[in-house]
């Protein structure tokens, strides 16, 4: 089976996050960064896939130079190879012209599956991966947990609300977006970190897979960025941690009644 | 005709929540946008996918709803992507709407962008507000941030709206109906490439944490498998129910049926102790409801702020032991 995995690479959960001077972005410099946590879900099912059926898994990112750190963490883990897609401004794409750069990168690759996290920890849109789907043509599935090979295609785990599951059948190829929890996420091993230097990472531009021309305007824009308002007013109980948890007895006890 | 379209999804034959606070949201984008196109009134009609019509006139008339419109085709009974995105592609060609509303469930973030896609538009997902423009909020960076987003072109605006944000009205005393009407989309069984099964739950649940009268959550702050005694051991001293945000029970440190939010059960105990949990959005729906909410966090811009009554802004391995230490003091 030949997958390609779509991984992004977003901010640190850790990470202090500033809105930039425009009030349009966050501020990028020295913030840390790291692969979005279902991106790295959906390259573990790949990498089960690929032991369990042989084949070749092949990861996928566009953004700025900084990617590549993300890419060979990738390749630490287990991909075979990679493509780069050097594009520096991908806040002026919207998500339909950041999907039609990774369908553009993975179109020649025919792949038999392709696998993405369902959402992304920055921007949140969750969609890149069904978008993908329709520009290429092919079915998908979304929120998935588990994936199987069957004779005819694939059978797939799909989470619905509240603990509620279902189970769909489609033909290959497909393209499946990938809900975290489904499998334990492996650590890259020192052999994989030193293997992952030598794996081929292709480079590609923006300009070369989707001609200036061809570049629609951006439907959808993000015009600014905000702190979100308060939803109540928090109580903060400071102090040393002593202080702040005996401040917190009090109040659960005499104010809330809770205790 | 220029409106506004509104996707209802109904549950056990009636429209949920999500779908009339949906309903409220076109009602409230009315307010923002030009009140006619073309010499056209903007108006608000709902698209029902049922096998037959309901009797869903009244209810949506007296919530504001001009028309509703029944998609009905038997490959429309049981859902997929497929089915959907050509469905409503149809109507919205025939319709030509400004704007396209749906609920933000599972079920539309799988079909909703791939429709917008097709029409060369982009899904504006899980909004939160909107204003004058308009303008639409959504939530960026896990809740820390808010992203106001603007929508250009001729095509229609496709948006999502997350479940809570907008207050479904309840119905008032008007006696409109909305006027009622069938749509019958071609589709061929060739389109449909998916096969769905039917709906199962998972394990089956053997702690109900919605009947817990309180609750000490634990999220990804605890680090470390080794360190979940700690709140557990807070959790005993409270007589409380141990539960965890998603990452807990992905990464195997405590079990499904132990997962608050979106994806687990949902709860409303007098009290919710929020230890190391940012507060994303999927857990908040879970927990919001609660009495009174406590938060742990050694990060002040955690959203799980912006819901709580009482916080303590510290490293929870010094602020756990020390709530412990004065429990025990209190009950002498």
């Amino acid at each position: 089976m030949k997958i390609i995995v779509a991984i992004k690479q977003v901010p640190d959960r850790d990470a202090q996050i500033r809105i930039d001077s425009a009030g349009t972005w966050i501020e990028e410099s020295n913030l840390q960064y790291a692969l979005n946590e279902s991106d790295a879900y959906a390259l573990e099912e790949a990498l089960q896939l690929k032991e369990k059926h042989g084949g070749e898994v092949i990861v996928v990112s566009a953004g700025p130079e900084r990617i590549g750190q993300t890419i060979r963490e990738a390749l630490a883990k287990g991909a075979d190879r990679a493509i780069q897609i050097d594009c520096d401004n991908m806040a002026d794409r919207d998500a339909l012209g950041v999907a039609r750069l990774l369908a553009a990168a993975m179109q020649p690759e025919n792949p038999d599956l392709i696998l993405t996290g369902l959402q992304s920890e920055d921007l949140g849109l969750g969609q890149t991966g069904v978008i993908v789907a329709e520009l290429l043509g092919l079915p998908h599935a979304t929120l998935i947990l588990h994936v199987e090979k069957t004779e005819t295609g694939l059978t797939v785990k799909r989470e619905l609300e509240e603990g509620w599951f279902q189970s769909i059948e489609l033909p290959t190829p497909a393209v499946l977006t990938i809900q975290s929890g489904g499998n334990k996420l492996r650590y890259a091993t020192l052999m994989g970190i030193k293997r992952a230097k030598t794996k081929d990472v292709r480079r590609l531009t923006a300009a070369e897979l989707v001609p200036s021309n061809q570049t629609a305007v951006p439907v959808v824009t993000l015009v600014q960025v905000t702190l979100p308002p308060k939803q109540k007013s928090t109580q903060i109980l400071s102090g040393t941690a002593k202080e702040a948890a005996e401040a917190l007895v009090e109040k659960l006890k005499f104010e809330m009644r809770v205790l | 005709m220029s409106g506004i379209l509104v996707v209802i999804e109904l549950r056990e034959g009636r429209i949920s929540r999500i779908s009339l606070e949906a309903v409220a949201a076109a009602r409230a984008l009315l307010k923002h946008v030009a009140a006619s196109v073309h010499g056209v009134a903007m108006t608000v009609s709902a698209i029902v996918t049922a096998p037959i019509g309901g009797p869903f006139g009244e209810q949506l008339g007296s919530l504001g709803v001009d028309r509703v419109v029944v998609l009905s085709h038997p490959l429309l009974h049981h859902y997929t992507a497929d089915g959907y995105t050509l469905a409503i592609e149809q109507l919205i060609q025939s319709e030509s709407p400004a704007y396209v509303v749906f609920p933000h469930t599972y079920q539309v973030r799988d079909y909703a962008p791939a429709l917008a896609a097709r029409l060369g538009q982009v899904l504006i997902s899980d909004v939160v507000a909107l204003g004058e423009g308009p303008v639409f909020t959504r939530q960026l960076m896990q809740g820390r941030l808010n992203g106001n987003y603007r929508h250009s072109g001729d095509g229609p605006c496709f948006i999502s709206v997350q479940a809570g944000a907008f207050r479904a009205e309840a119905p008032n005393t008007s006696t409109a109906v909305a006027e009622a009407s069938i749509f019958t989309p071609a589709i061929d069984p060739s389109q449909i490439r998916t096969r769905p099964g039917e709906p199962f739950r998972g394990s089956s649940q053997t702690i109900d944490l919605g009947s817990a009268q309180l609750i000490v959550s634990v999220g990804r702050g605890i680090k470390d498998a080794e360190n979940i005694p700690i709140v557990q051991e807070l959790a005993t001293a409270l007589g409380a129910e141990l539960a965890a945000s998603r990452p807990i029970c992905d990464n195997g440190w405590l079990p499904m049926d132990r997962q608050v939010g979106s994806s687990g059960q949902t709860v409303s105990p007098k009290l919710y102790l929020a230890i190391g949990i940012s507060g994303a959005i999927q857990h908040l729906v879970g927990m919001k409801g609660s009495q009174c909410i406590v938060a742990i966090n050694k990060d002040p811009d955690a959203p799980i702020f912006e819901v709580a009554d009482y916080g303590i802004v510290g490293d929870l391995f010094e602020v756990v032991p020390a709530l412990i230490a004065a429990l025990k003091s209190s009950k002498g």
